[in-house]
């Protein structure tokens, strides 16, 4: 199950790191780091019905309003 | 015997017309099969069905073998398929082995991987060899079978089914004519007419993305690899794929982008700049075909629709990043073959031939899922997708975790029909690869005195593996001559420890398992029993032999369980 109570010690000085993580990149930079991140933690935690969860909860409320490139249906 | 003239070049051969007596006769003359397409799909159904037997027409709208730069990677379980075909030997003689697959990111190499890390197999993971090649071993095949006819320049241009059997409509060089049959398969490719004749479409989504296709002729000292490169200095922010074929050929694929205009591509001095930017300046090569592809994944509702059975390209479609499109065509031949035969011999009812939609249906989505994971990785569809590639690729110097996720094309390997109606459950306790659906792996044994291999000597039809530490008892024995000697062909393979010098036993064969490996992989015991399909498939197993069980699982496998 994930975990949505805090389980991090210092929460403040997380946020504090996770931004500073991110001090002068461009876009491009932030979203490669952040992709990183997210693959480097997702490896860590393992749990695919934890990561499932998450990822639901990430995309949650949001509607889309871009548009994938890569493919379209053929019939 | 095959002379030792130099071998033809079969990109340019061209096969005579010939009128057929069929074109003047009163009435649509019947033919039991009729395979359409000389595809290496449609030759490998028709030399399938012909070696069991069985009268087969091969129609070809075309007089040659594939053209251009289409398949290279032939699978292991295809060479297998091949070798009981009895044409294996020479692809691989000709064709060029590999087991190594490399992955670049930018200049450095991020990963390795191995198709085939364990030995004890007679075949390789892959070979490559052009496409018009393997149609051409398969055509040398074909030919020496008497009850196997290919009629060139006959385009089918109509079919139509009833209760009784299927209509033909076909155009030749001089006019049209009729044929009836009473099983059709439909191996007219990709853009199979014959699934518009019955109504039906193959859908699916097509990646936007295109890929320059250049065979290069050139002596180079590279090893024997597939080689993969996401965003090389030589082809900035796309990627390449470098695969040695024989005769100093070499594939190489340019990942283009959406926008790029095929027709500029195509140009000979652009492709040799992008050759060049590859190989440096001063490399000698010469360009032997290119092509602009762009690829999609799509499949037919269902395989089966009546007596019309579609296999390979007219069925399904895939991206080539994985080498499945062949390979699992190939995979529907060899499944389909042996049903069709044992219902046209009355052997089995026809709704067998139901089990060969719901087996390679759940095949052809394997493959479609894999290559479309591929083709996702290769082609980022936006900035969060081209960002976590490109953390994956870097990551992957470091992390053993993200080279597992770097995904330059998952290769063939064979489905496992898993839940397959014709398999039975196992009643005793099995571990390993080897469950009822999976296709047999081979091992290294001796027989009569001489190396083999394991799935070299399956029989032609059903093949029952025993795992006996010596001679078996004489009661066994008459079990499993009894078995054999059923309605259903039976062979009996008798698997011993090496070693064990058991005497040659009548109606069997005596197999030792000369490393241990086959005992391995079936996690076989003394007294273990496999029985494996036509298609080399397990259907069942158990702990003990009970000639009851054998039977009721072989009629389970022929549809009438
Ligand atoms: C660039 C590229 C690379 C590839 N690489 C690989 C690879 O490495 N490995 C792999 O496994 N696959 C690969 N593939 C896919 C592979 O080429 C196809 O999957 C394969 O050719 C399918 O075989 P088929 O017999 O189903 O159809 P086809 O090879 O298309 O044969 C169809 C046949 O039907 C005939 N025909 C069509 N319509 C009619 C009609 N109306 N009447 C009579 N005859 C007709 C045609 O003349 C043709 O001979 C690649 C494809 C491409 C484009």
């Amino acid at each position: 199950m994930l975990t949505t109570e805090l389980n991090i010690a210092d929460p403040d000085g997380f946020y504090e790191a996770l931004i500073g993580l991110h001090r002068d990149l461009t876009a491009e930079q932030s979203r490669l780091v952040n992709a990183k991140l997210v693959l480097l933690l997702a490896n860590h935690v393992g749990d695919r019905t934890v990561l499932d969860e998450a990822m639901a909860l990430a995309r949650r409320g949001l509607v889309p309003s871009g548009e994938d490139r890569a493919m379209h249906a053929v019939a | 015997m095959r002379s030792a003239v130099s071998a033809p070049d079969y990109r340019n051969l061209t096969f005579a017309y010939a009128r057929s007596p069929d074109q003047d006769a009163p009435r649509p003359a019947r033919h039991p099969v009729v395979v359409v397409g000389g595809g290496p799909v449609g030759l490998t159904a028709a030399i399938d069905l012909a070696r069991q037997g069985i009268p087969v027409l091969l129609l070809d709208e075309d007089d040659r073998l594939s053209t251009g730069s289409r398949a290279i990677c032939f699978a292991k379980r295809t060479l297998e398929i091949f070798d009981r075909l009895g044409c294996g030997q020479r692809m691989v003689d000709k064709g060029v082995t590999w087991n190594l697959g490399k992955v670049f990111f930018r200049d450095e190499p991020v990963y390795s991987f191995n198709l085939q890390p364990d030995a004890g197999h007679q075949r390789p993971a892959f070979i490559n060899l052009q496409q018009y090649v393997v149609e051409g071993y398969l055509l040398e095949r074909a030919a020496e079978f008497a009850n196997l006819e290919i009629r060139w320049k006959n385009r089918v241009t109509g079919v139509c089914q009833d209760d009784d059997g299927v209509t033909l409509e076909i155009a030749t060089p001089e006019g049209d004519y009729r044929l009836r049959c009473d099983w059709l398969i439909a191996a007219d490719g990709a853009r199979s007419a014959i699934r518009g004749h019955i109504g039906q479409k193959s859908s699916g989504q097509t990646f936007r993305d295109r890929f320059l296709i250049a065979d290069v002729r050139m002596t180079a000292d590279l090893p024997t690899e597939r080689w993969f490169w996401f965003d090389p200095p030589f082809h900035r922010g796309q990627s390449v794929l470098l695969h040695r074929q024989p005769d100093d050929i070499w594939r190489i694929d340019f990942q283009l982008g959406w926008d790029a205009d095929p027709e500029i591509e195509r140009d000979p001095e652009r492709v040799i700049a992008r050759v060049q930017a590859l190989l440096g300046p001063d490399a000698a090569f010469e360009l032997d075909w290119v092509s602009v592809y762009t690829f999609s994944c799509l499949r037919m509702d269902r395989f089966r629709h009546g007596r019309v059975l579609f296999a390979g390209d007219s069925a399904h479609g895939v991206s080539p990043f994985g080498a499945r499109g062949a390979n699992g065509g190939i995979q529907d031949a060899d499944n389909l073959a042996w049903k069709l035969a044992l219902v046209l011999r009355g052997l089995a009812p026809e709704t067998l031939l139901d089990s060969y939609d719901g087996e390679r249906i759940a095949a052809a989505d394997e493959n479609i899922l894999n290559s479309t994971r591929s083709t996702d990785f290769i082609t980022p569809k936006n900035e969060a997708s081209l960002a976590f590639r490109d953390a994956t690729l870097e990551l992957a110097r470091d992390c053993g975790f993200a080279r597992r996720l770097v995904n330059s094309g998952r290769l063939s390997t064979p489905s496992t029909y898993r839940g397959s109606p014709l398999s039975s459950a196992d009643t005793g306790p099995f571990s390993g690869a080897m469950e009822p659906g999976a296709p047999a792996a081979d091992a290294p044994v001796r027989t009569a005195g001489r190396d083999a291999w394991l799935l070299r000597e399956t029989g032609s039809g059903f093949t029952g593996l025993y795992f006996s530490p010596d001679a078996p008892p004489a009661e066994t024995l008459r079990a499993l001559r009894a078995a054999a000697g059923g309605a259903l062909p039976l062979a009996i393979l008798v698997l011993t420890p090496a070693g064990a010098q058991v005497p040659a036993l009548d109606g069997m064969t005596v197999l030792e398992d000369a490393a241990g490996l086959a005992a391995d992989r079936y996690d076989a015991r003394p007294g273990t029993f496999y029985l494996l399909r036509p298609d080399q498939h397990v259907c069942a197993r158990w702990r003990q032999f009970h000639g009851e069980a054998v039977q009721a699982a072989l009629a389970r496998a022929t549809g009438q369980g």
